[in-house]
C-alpha cells in the first residue's frame, strides 16, 4: 500500500516542470559545448511514482544494461540526480567529448573519469539552475558511476529503504547525428516535498502578479 | 502607442511571470496568452497581435516552428523566442526565423530591450 503523498497543486506542478525545463536546458547547453553537437531535449515529465515505476521508466521497459552518473544533493531539498544512458552509448559519449582523435584503448581508459566529469558538469548545471531559481543552496556530492538495470541503478543510488514513493522528474536527451541518448532524472525524497511546496509557493508569488496589488491587470 | 502582445508558453507560471514584467514595462499594452501552437495561431488570426513572445520547449510544435511560420505569414512582426536552452543551434535558428532570442529566466532588462526594439520597428512600419 502506497503512503499518500502530499499532492502538488496544478500551478506548483507547472512551476516544478518549468524549473526542470530551465535546469535541464542549461545542462544541455553545457553538454553541447562538450560534445560539439546539438543536444535535443524532450519536454520534462514530473510525477509522483513508486520506486518500482521510477526504475521501470529509467529502464524504458528494456533490459539493456545502463550506465548512470549519480550525484546526491541535500539542503532545503534532498534527493538524487542521475545522468543515465545505455551502456552501449557510453564509449560514444566519451569519444564525442574527447574529440574523436584518441585510439579505442585510450577512450576505454578514460571512460570512468570522462563520464564522471561529464555527469558532474551536466548535473551541477541542472541542479544549480534549480537552486538559484528557488534561492536555495544545495550541497551536491561528488559524482559516482553506477551500472546495471534501471531498478539496480535506482537501488544503488541510495533511495531510503522505507520510501514507497518519490517525486520523479525526467527528461530524454539525445545528441544530434550521434548514437548518444539517455535521461536526466531527479528523484526527490518525499520528506522534502513539504519543503518543496513551500519553496514553489514562494517562487510562484515572486513570479506572478499580486491579485489585488499594483501588478493586477 | 499601445500595442497588443501575445505570450505563448505551455507553462502557466511562465506566462504569469512574463505578464508581471509586462505590467511593469508596458502597462497600457494588451496582453494575450496561448498555451500551445494551435491556440497561438488561432489568437494570431482572431486578435492580430503586434508582438509575439514564444517559449521554445513546448509539447507538439515548438516555439521555433511557430517563429518560422510567423515569418512566412507576418514578415515584419517583432517576435522573440524565450528559452534557457542557450545552445548555439537554438539561438541561430531563432535568428534565421527573424526572431530575437531571450534567455530564461527572463529578466526585466532583457525584455525591455526587446520591447524597445519592437516599438521602433512597429513605429517605422
Amino acid at each position: 500500500m502506497l503512503q499518500a503523498p502530499i499532492a502538488l497543486t496544478e500551478l506548483e506542478q507547472d512551476a516544478l516542470t518549468e524549473l526542470a525545463n530551465i535546469g535541464v536546458s542549461r545542462a544541455a547547453a553545457n553538454l553541447r559545448i562538450m560534445v560539439g553537437s546539438e543536444v535535443l531535449l524532450s519536454v520534462p515529465n514530473v510525477q509522483i511514482v513508486t520506486r518500482e515505476q521510477a526504475a521501470e521508466r529509467i529502464g524504458d521497459g528494456k533490459t539493456d544494461k545502463l550506465i548512470a552518473v549519480h550525484q546526491a544533493f541535500e539542503g532545503a531539498l534532498a534527493g538524487r540526480a542521475l545522468l543515465i544512458f545505455p551502456e552501449t552509448h557510453s564509449l560514444e559519449l566519451v569519444r564525442a567529448i574527447t574529440g574523436g582523435g584518441l585510439p579505442l584503448e585510450d577512450i576505454i581508459g578514460l571512460e570512468q573519469e570522462a563520464l564522471a566529469e561529464t555527469g558532474n558538469i551536466i548535473l551541477n548545471g541542472c541542479l544549480a539552475a534549480i537552486a538559484n531559481m528557488l534561492q536555495q543552496t544545495l550541497k551536491i556530492s561528488l559524482p559516482e558511476i553506477l551500472s546495471g538495470s534501471g531498478s539496480e541503478i535506482f537501488a544503488l543510488s541510495g533511495a531510503p529503504a522505507g520510501e514507497a514513493v518519490v517525486l520523479f522528474l525526467y527528461i530524454n536527451f539525445s545528441v544530434k547525428d550521434r548514437n548518444i541518448g539517455g535521461y536526466i532524472a531527479v528523484l526527490m525524497d518525499l520528506p522534502a516535498l513539504t519543503t518543496l511546496k513551500i519553496l514553489l509557493g514562494k517562487l510562484i508569488l515572486q513570479m506572478t502578479p499580486k491579485p489585488n496589488g499594483p501588478d493586477a491587470h | 502607442m499601445s500595442y497588443k502582445i501575445l505570450i505563448v508558453d505551455d507553462s502557466k507560471l511562465a506566462r504569469m511571470s512574463v505578464a508581471k514584467l509586462l505590467t511593469t514595462l508596458k502597462p497600457d499594452w494588451t496582453r494575450l496568452e496561448a498555451a500551445n501552437a494551435d491556440d497561438a495561431l488561432k489568437a494570431l488570426a482572431d486578435s492580430q497581435p503586434d508582438v509575439v513572445l514564444l517559449d521554445f520547449n513546448m509539447p507538439g510544435r515548438d516555439g521555433l516552428d511557430i517563429a518560422d511560420e510567423l515569418r512566412r505569414r507576418h514578415p515584419g512582426m517583432p517576435v522573440a523566442v524565450i528559452s534557457a536552452n542557450i545552445q548555439v543551434e537554438i539561438v541561430n535558428r531563432a535568428s534565421d526565423a527573424g526572431a530575437a532570442f531571450l534567455p530564461k529566466p527572463l529578466t526585466e532588462q532583457a525584455l525591455a530591450a526587446f520591447l524597445r526594439d519592437a516599438e521602433q520597428r512597429l513605429a517605422a512600419a
